[in-house]
């Protein structure tokens, strides 16, 4: 026993059954782990001991109430910040398992099998602003689109916008999983990236409800999905290495995309299908900025990881060698959408303008390229490999 | 290398990872342990007796019973136990609004027990109410009878029936009171106490004569674990300890008392010579 008189705590009426217990706690904090408790609740003769007992609290009668020294046990002994809130460090350990970031981790507590857990493979600065952006432009489908919007063209222009929906939910349904599956690796350390994972994610849905409703708008049967467009995406889903699948995917698919939707946007021939690519563009435009973003912080700190991308684009573009690419329908469905009528003229002009958008395509694929350290020529030559469905 | 083997009860699924985490606990330290679990602790006596098990984790009756069919020539020994199961007490609770105030009030009334073999709940309570010189008409709320009242149900249950007004009192352990106003069960304020039996020790980890020297080991293994350690602490906690103390018999008196006078523990012998 310590030679000063210990602290004193006046429970007056309040019974260890209904919160006293929090005051006796806050007493032995700041009362160097010794306490003297007077009560005047009806069992707190009762409860008193019980509740000290349980803690591994040492509590004894004393004058006008009870004496209660502190365990001698320390549940905090050996825990271990989860890093700093403020920003990630460059490594998570899995003992940090779910706790967030900065806090104060007990130990033993249980491992995760987080794999993607080092800040070099998936983080980037721009993460939390790209993030809340991302909220902030969240668009409701039911009123963001005019649905009912008046449509005058004719009925093989609404068979082209069928099939180039049909070919739009199946690419965004890959964008949708790609991501998802990833999005289960990454330690929730890099809260910002988890964070901006699954508001993608949510974005992906979206556009495959928009495309899908809009494909339903005037008809009953979706149209066709292609072996060698299935092939092309199913590269994208079988890659596990997450800065491959995020070079694949979000700088040369969804960065291709970008003007594929810009297209759909300027040569709709409704304006429910502009607003539709126009909101859905919106959106990849920052699918895209996070994988450039996170990879060019990546190539800086791994310069070598630049001949892996490489190496994957050449890799995919073997492996995807034997196949039709885009499919037919998708590229008539364009020139269609773009002629507008099938008179020769019209019809000469909307094939330019489809050849213009895979130049657009390119020309947009090598400059990301660029921004990621590529030279010129390299940039160009890969671009050029690139599969043929776009996406 | 032959390995220490203890008995246990099955009285809740978590016994399993428990025992489980003392076994590999013990194992990194070199004492090669194992265990068997029963579902009563009647059996587990029975097997401690016939020297099937080494050690037995045993409730206050079963240590009682395996010191009574020890004292014929043999010797049982407590060599460790919990820090929280020293000095616990029962209680009896009446409602608040009723008009049970003193154990005198409980004459012919009806009163809610645990377990027919739950120290805590049952004998213990009963007996300190029959010293009292009241004897009330004693409603049981047998779950897993041979468990020894180590599943809390019973307890659940007879305040269940207080609070329903099927029975006039309740008799829990203390901090049983404490937890079921945690959950909600037991608003503050919705009983008094009408009755608080003398204090008494739980569990204990008992050996008999014949133990194997391993179980000094055990013993050192066990005083030596700290609530500090992350290892360990999970055990602990399962458990609902803080601390391993060296086992003491002097708390098992007032269950002593209860099971002689109540003829229990006669029973039990004489049943036991039957078979
Ligand atoms: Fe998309
Ligand atoms: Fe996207």
């Amino acid at each position: 026993m310590s030679a000063t008189a210990p602290a004193e705590l006046e429970l007056v009426d309040l019974g260890l059954d209904e919160g006293g217990h929090l005051l006796v706690e806050r007493g032995l904090r700041l009362g160097g782990g010794e306490l003297l408790v007077r009560g005047g609740a009806a069992t707190v003769a009762i409860d008193l001991p019980a509740w000290c007992r349980a803690r591994g609290h040492a509590c004894a009668p004393a004058a006008g109430g009870w004496h209660v020294r502190a365990g001698q046990i320390d549940r905090w002994r050996g825990a271990e910040r989860a890093g700093e809130v403020a920003a990630p460090s460059a490594h998570a350990p899995a003992r940090w398992g779910l706790a967030a970031r900065g806090a104060l981790v007990e130990a033993g507590a249980p491992t995760l099998d987080l794999p993607l857990a080092d800040r070099r493979t998936m983080w980037a600065d721009e993460a939390a602003r790209l993030y809340a952006q991302a909220v902030a432009a969240q668009w409701d489908p039911a009123t963001a689109i005019p649905w009912d919007a008046p449509a005058d063209h004719p009925a093989e222009g609404e068979d082209a916008v069928v099939q180039l929906m049909t070919y739009l939910i199946e690419n965004e349904t890959a964008a949708l999983l790609v991501p998802a599956r990833f999005l289960g690796r990454v330690h929730p350390h890099f809260r910002e990236v988890m964070q901006l994972l699954a508001v993608q994610i949510a974005d992906e849905a979206r556009h495959v409800e928009v495309f899908t409703r809009r494909a339903c708008l005037r008809r009953d049967a979706l149209g066709l999905s292609t072996a060698g467009g299935q092939a092309s995406l199913a590269t994208l889903f079988d890659e596990p290495d997450f800065a491959i699948a995020s070079f694949l995917l979000s700088v040369l698919g969804e960065g291709s995309f970008l003007a594929l939707l810009g297209f759909v946007r300027d040569h709709a021939p409704d304006r429910c299908t502009a607003a539709l690519a126009r909101l859905a563009a919106q959106d990849e435009a920052r699918h895209v900025a996070f994988g450039l973003a996170h990879l060019r912080r990546h190539v800086d700190e791994e310069p070598a990881l630049r001949g892996r991308l490489a190496a994957a684009i050449e890799r995919r573009h073997a492996a995807l060698a034997h196949t039709a690419g885009l499919n037919r329908e998708v590229f008539d469905a364009l020139v269609l959408l773009a002629a507008g009528g099938w008179a020769p003229a019209d019809l000469r002009r909307g094939h330019a303008a489809v050849v213009e958008l895979v130049r657009t395509m390119d020309e947009g694929r090598r400059q990301r390229l660029v921004r990621l350290g590529f030279a010129p020529d390299d940039a160009a030559r890969l671009s050029a490999l690139h599969t043929r469905n776009f996406m | 290398m032959t390995e220490l083997v203890l008995g246990a009860v099955a009285y809740d699924a978590k016994v399993v990872p428990i025992w489980d985490g003392f076994k590999a606990y013990f194992a990194a330290r070199g004492l090669p342990f194992d265990y068997v679990l029963y579902t009563t602790y009647e059996r587990q006596v029975e097997a401690h007796l016939r020297g099937h098990v080494d050690v037995a984790w045993n409730s206050p009756l079963a240590w009682l019973e395996t010191e009574h069919a020890a004292a014929a020539g043999r010797r049982a020994e407590a060599i460790a136990m919990r820090d929280t199961d020293r000095d616990l007490t029962s209680v009896v609770l009446a409602r608040a609004d009723g008009p049970i105030a003193t154990p005198a009030d409980l004459a012919g009334r009806r009163l809610g027990v645990g377990a027919r073999d739950s120290p805590q709940a049952t004998l213990i309570p009963l007996d300190a109410l029959a010293a009292a010189g009241v004897a009330p008409e004693v409603v049981l709320h047998d779950v897993l009878v041979g468990k020894h009242g180590d599943h809390v149900g019973g307890e659940r249950d007879a305040v269940r029936a207080l609070l329903a007004g099927t029975v006039d009192a309740a008799c829990v352990l203390d901090a049983n009171r404490l937890a079921f106003a945690r959950e909600g069960l037991l608003p503050p304020g919705a009983t008094r106490v009408v009755l608080q039996t003398e204090p008494y020790d739980h569990c204990n980890f008992t050996v008999l004569d014949d133990a194997p020297p391993a179980v000094t080991r055990l013993r050192e293994l066990l005083l030596a674990m700290s609530y500090d350690d992350p290892e360990v602490r999970p055990l602990l906690d399962l458990e609902g300890l803080t601390r391993w103390l060296p086992g003491r018999t002097s708390g098992y008196r007032a269950l002593a008392r209860a099971v002689t006078a109540s003829g229990w523990l006669a029973a039990w012998a004489a049943g036991r010579a039957a078979r």
